[in-house]
């Protein structure tokens, strides 16, 4: 590899080829192949402006494939806020590269040199005469079956005319008017598959009657194998009565293994775990005026998506095809292989657009389910999971307990600080670590074991993601007890630990900041140094109209949140107005946001703008809940999240970076809300919540 | 066999009566811009028009759809023609008001139903139509702006 080829991005050391990402087309448009997929992110719309502006084509020419196996590059999963970062940069490098041989290729044609030749709507032309050319016609002369070199020069922002506009989505259209989604999907001789999962995580099946549930109308197929049940039928009706059926016929046997305790503060810190300490600084201690502990908890959180997971499957004598709204297509490919003991080159995954997707949910799950059954029935199925198992089925985001302990000193700087955390694991996808980590794998015959527990490491980080202070504290250690056992189902939800890190460092900073006499905001920027954060931070605060020693007046208060997401990705602080009757109302929430480069400032709003929602829902509202046998929140009433009538106005400042390289937006705003909900309610009654979610009886409990 | 009339067209189709009205529309009629969200009549996804009401089709069985006028996001359009979108439908469009998407053909059929009883609303009201309708990726500044706009656009008009 040369220097250039060295630096280059991931996705572009995975699949280096030219050709693997750009196809020129004969009808004059160009298809672009991209591993990053549409998770209602808008993530399609901004690659597609970075190809087209790169190319020098008009947008509508570029047509994008994204995360199919059989066609696109390997780019790992489209998760953590990382599209842009590298998705979006890997584009960027292959398109100039690609325009750069063209342009090369026009200049020996016309014999001119490089500096004479123009690119503009696909056309290439030396100005000022009539030597004018196209990528299209010019295709055969350019080999792009080479390697990515990186040394060609990207467009200078300032010369952007497609990348920093508000481009509308292009996916919308479709969605908003019929069939866009694999739920959509129908293939020639389709049945309808459905799955009776097991009531609890062990339960073992005891009996069941295969002929009962054979015989009702409509059903194709009956799979039992081990405790995994399926059926198929005709019409989706009838699969929905067959598998009624199969549940009343089901006979388990369950244990009563889940935490006795749904308090996570009582119970997470009991398991067992390993201590490790992530991140130390050491210098010398000041003079301690004051020291100061608390412990803060976030309960497991569920997906929760409104579309529950979905999945087409497809036997072509020994070949499977897989429909799947999946975050990665070539791992899932190789553990539906895995599972099914086939060879990868027999499976092909191709991503369809699905309902929204907040990280690891049940999309991989449902892909195996409807292999499975397709195999079984011989025809292509369509599996479509229920509420409930969506609700109970899918990994929850991991709980966290979170003990923090500082020292200031007399002039109220914090000397000395200590995060300590309980956490599983917040990642355990399909293709991550070892073994298969798919449901019906570890429930069907032979039942793959379900694989040990290994944490994101630092930078990134999982449990302890965001738990190194940004801020500028002498002495700082940060510890991370690990605990592998999950006795619920967990893995990567948005933000991963940032959420409840970011909700304990920014609430003990607020009550540091009251211990020392300061305003909030003021206390902040008072121990930062990186100028982006204090710029943010005080963008936040500038909207909001915040005025220091404003006192809440009983019912109504401001908080204020701040993280650089991972302490690598986007800025973003959070100024919440709350009002406190019977519930948290919240009315009004201003983010500021520093993610450099924004290629698409509506896609950018819209992402942080359901951020912050889906965060003030979470931070409100949500919790999984159990008995000792089974999880019991398994509907819209017993996992109730944020209504209509509950949402406030948000207004999302954006600083403008175009300098600066893209960073992702979709999990900055999550735990700069947590917080700045919890010390608004703090600024409004003086009552300081510290266990999530803040519900009327938590509040009511913090108030005793 | 049941008689239904959809989007203003006489269909004909065979299932057992206590099918829900969701299935029909999506598998036999291959209306699948009504989408399956929870089948328990609590998340609003699967909302279609019965006589200008708001209706979870996952909980309408079919024998009760005869003899009713029932509108789902294909017909919203009317007679414009298949590349025409419903005032409503642009105005979402507009806004960018969907992330995902999912929930919102639900939401704009609560809309439809809402600016046709009142058009006018206020934001209390928006958000009261929308009691039965839950998104999840945060899209509800957006929606409320989009139904707010599609209102104005439909009293610019002159007639939902």
């Amino acid at each position: 590899m040369t220097g250039a080829a060295m630096g280059l991005p991931t996705s572009l050391k995975t699949t280096p080829r030219l050709d693997r990402w750009v196809r020129f087309n004969a009808d004059r448009s160009v298809s672009v192949y991209s591993g990053k997929v549409e998770l209602g992110q808008g993530i399609e719309t901004a690659i597609a402006q970075i190809a087209a502006e790169e190319l020098d084509v008009p947008l509508d020419w570029v047509e994008l494939v994204a995360g199919d196996t059989t066609r696109t590059p390997n780019e790992w999963y489209t998760a953590g806020s990382m599209s842009m970062e590298v998705g979006g940069s890997s584009m960027r490098i292959v398109c100039a590269e690609v325009r750069r041989l063209f342009v090369e290729a026009a200049a020996r044609l016309f014999e001119v040199s490089q500096n004479e030749v123009r690119v503009k709507n696909g056309a290439i032309e030396v100005p000022g005469t009539d030597l004018r050319t196209s990528y299209w016609k010019l295709a055969s002369r350019v080999d792009l079956a080479r390697d990515v070199t990186g040394t060609a020069a990207a467009k200078p922002p300032a010369e952007y005319s497609s990348v920093g506009t508000s481009v509308a989505r292009r996916d919308l259209r479709a969605k908003l008017t019929g069939a866009a989604y694999v739920h959509d999907m129908e293939l020639p001789g389709m049945v309808y598959g459905r799955v009776c999962r097991p009531p609890s995580y062990t339960a073992k099946l005891k009996r069941f009657d295969v002929a009962a549930v054979r015989a009702l109308p409509g059903v194709v197929s009956v799979t039992v194998s081990g405790n995994f049940i399926g059926v198929c039928a005709e019409r989706e009706e009838q699969a929905l009565l067959a598998i009624d059926a199969a549940r009343a016929v089901a006979a388990w046997e369950e244990r009563a293994e889940l935490p006795a305790s749904t308090e996570i503060r009582e119970f997470l810190p009991q398991l067992a775990s390993t201590r490790k300490v992530v991140h130390k600084k050491e210098s010398a201690e000041g003079q301690v005026a004051q020291r100061l502990e608390a412990t803060y908890s976030k309960p497991y959180i569920a997906h929760a998506s409104i579309g529950p997971s979905c999945a087409l499957a497809h036997f072509s004598g020994d070949r499977l095809t897989v429909w799947s709204h999946t975050q990665g297509s070539h791992m899932l490919r190789d553990q539906i292989a895995r599972a099914m003991g086939m060879p990868s080159t027999s499976v092909d995954v191709v991503h369809a657009d699905g309902a929204g997707c907040y990280g690891h949910n049940g999309a991989d799950d449902a892909a195996l389910d409807a292999a499975l059954l397709a195999r079984d029935c011989g025809r292509p199925v369509l599996l479509q999971w229920t509420r409930a198992d969506e609700l109970a089925w899918s990994p929850f985001g991991s709980a966290m307990v979170v003990r923090m302990a500082a020292a200031l000193d007399a002039g109220g700087r914090i000397i000395d600080w200590q995060h300590e955390i309980w956490s599983h694991t917040h990642i355990k996808r399909p293709g991550w670590g070892e073994g298969v980590n798919l449901l019906a794998a570890w429930h069907a015959e032979p039942p793959h074991p379900v694989p040990p527990a290994h944490d994101n490491p630092l930078p990134a980080g999982g449990g302890d993601r965001n738990a190194l202070p940004l801020y500028d504290f002498a002495r700082q250690e940060v510890v991370y007890n690990f605990i592998a056992e999950m006795p619920l189902r967990v893995s990567a939800l948005r933000a991963l630990g940032a959420y409840g890190n970011v909700f304990a460092i920014e609430s003990f900073m607020d009550e540091l900041a009251a211990a020392a006499g300061a305003d909030p905001v003021e206390f902040r920027l008072r121990h930062m140094k990186d100028e982006r954060a204090r710029d943010v931070i005080a963008a936040a605060a500038k909207r909001a109209g915040w005025k220091a020693g404003e006192a809440g007046d009983g019912t109504r208060g401001r908080g204020i949140g701040f993280a650089r997401y991972k302490n690598l990705s986007a800025y973003c602080a959070v100024v919440a107005e709350i009002e406190v009757g019977e519930k948290i109302r919240v009315r009004k929430v201003f983010a500021a946001v520093d993610c450099g480069l924004v290629v698409n400032p509506d896609g950018v709003r819209n992402q942080i703008e359901g951020g912050v929602i889906q965060a003030i829902s979470w931070t409100l509202k949500e919790a999984v809940s159990w008995d000792q046998q089974r999880v019991t929140s398994r509907s819209w009433e017993t996992y109730p999240i944020l209504r209509f009538d509950e949402v406030p106005e948000v207004e999302v400042v954006l600083l403008d970076r175009p300098a600066s390289p893209s960073l992702g937006v979709g999990e900055c705003a999550a735990g700069p809300v947590s917080a700045a909900l919890a010390n608004a309610l703090q600024h409004a009654m003086g009552v300081r919540a510290r266990d999530l979610p803040l519900t009327p009886e938590r509040i009511a409990r913090a108030i005793e | 066999m049941f008689k239904l009339r959809i989007n203003g067209v006489e269909r004909e189709v065979s299932a057992e009566p206590d099918t829900p009205l969701l299935y029909i529309l999506r598998n036999d009629l291959k209306l699948k811009g009504t989408r399956f969200g929870c089948g328990e009549g609590n998340c609003g996804a699967c909302t279609v028009l019965v006589d200008g009401r708001a209706v979870q089709s996952c909980d309408t069985p079919l024998w009760s759809a005869p003899g009713h006028e029932i509108t789902t996001i294909e017909g919203l359009a009317g007679d414009g023609g298949a590349d025409s979108l419903h005032p409503i439908q642009q105005a979402f469009l507009d806004e960018q008001a969907a992330q995902c998407g999912y929930c919102i053909n639900g939401i704009m059929m609560s809309a439809k139903a809402l600016l046709d009883a009142n058009p006018d609303p206020d934001d209390a009201q928006i958000a009261a139509a929308l009691e039965r309708n839950l998104c999840r990726c945060g899209t509800h500044v957006r929606v409320l702006r989009a139904i707010r706009r599609a209102a104005h656009a439909l009293r610019a008009k002159g007639s939902p």
